[in-house]
């Protein structure tokens, strides 16, 4: 195997595997019970998709075709701090709305927090 | 129950980051447009996004404060950049919007081809920032 061959066959093993995860995350999509699972499923595994896919054509552009893409690498690094902090500002927006968990639910270790704050805010209010 | 002062943390500190990745990129697009897909028109509304992203983490005064353009004077500005560059040419007795090139040695860059149209491009870029953002801010005001 030549070069080509050989920085195809990465590309294409990093990109296959790039696409398998996002079907995973897909199917995480539709089984998992509520939100906060879905989200789950949703932000990573598709962040780590899109991260795998973007390597994939990087590392064939630079090895096949000696072109350096800064681009990809910054789309790399631009999906990799938005796409958490997007899950992170959906999912606050979710358990602020009231949305309900799912009955498999075992803790909860916001809600006494948040409560928590409530009554404090409550009686500074009365002083 | 009531209205808690949210603590936007995350939100604000990543898009500190962000923003800038934004803004250099949008840089980009606008002066890679002659030869490469880019231009003014993207360039503006990558720009426009960015500072539109600002609003979105922290509030309008804050914001206010640290861009203190007002942009709808900014429209103006890239239409007097534009017509300018085609007047210009007029002035030398060539036809309206004559587009000139030429070739320059630069210190760094090496040779950089520059062109008539940069100027142009920079006035579409003004206006379209400035026309998203006015018509962004105008809906956005109703708050006292």
């Amino acid at each position: 195997m030549n070069v080509n061959e050989i920085s195809e066959f990465i590309a294409a093993v990093l990109m296959l595997a790039g696409s398998i995860m996002a079907v995973i995350s897909a199917v995480g999509i539709i089984r998992f019970p509520d939100v906060y699972t879905r989200s789950h499923a949703g932000t990573k595994s598709s962040t780590l998709a899109v991260l795998l896919t973007l390597l994939g054509a990087f590392l064939y552009f630079a090895i096949a075709e000696a072109f350096v893409s800064v681009r990809l690498l910054l789309g790399i690094l631009f999906v990799f701090l938005t796409a958490p902090v997007a899950g992170h500002l959906i999912i606050r927006a979710a358990y602020r709305a009231h949305v309900e968990m799912a009955d498999i639910t075992i803790e909860d270790e916001l809600k006494e927090v948040i409560s928590q704050k409530e009554e404090e805010k409550d009686q500074s209010h009365l002083r | 129950m009531k209205q808690m002062r949210p603590n936007d943390m995350m939100l604000q500190v990543s898009m500190r980051l962000i923003t800038l990745i934004i803004f250099a990129f949008s840089f980009y697009l606008f002066l890679a447009g002659h030869n490469n897909p880019g231009g003014g028109f993207i360039g503006g509304l990558m720009t426009a996004s960015a500072i539109l992203v600002l609003y979105l983490a922290f509030d309008m005064k804050t914001i206010k404060k640290a861009i203190p353009f007002n942009f709808t004077t900014m429209i103006g500005v890239g239409l007097l950049f534009a017509v300018f560059t085609g007047v210009a040419s007029m002035l030398f007795g060539f036809p309206f919007l004559k587009h000139f090139f030429d070739y320059f040695q630069f210190p760094i860059f090496g040779e950089v081809e520059l062109t008539t149209a940069l100027p142009f491009d920079l006035g579409v870029y003004l206006v379209v920032v400035g026309a998203a953002l006015t018509i962004i801010l105008a809906i956005a005001e109703d708050d006292k």
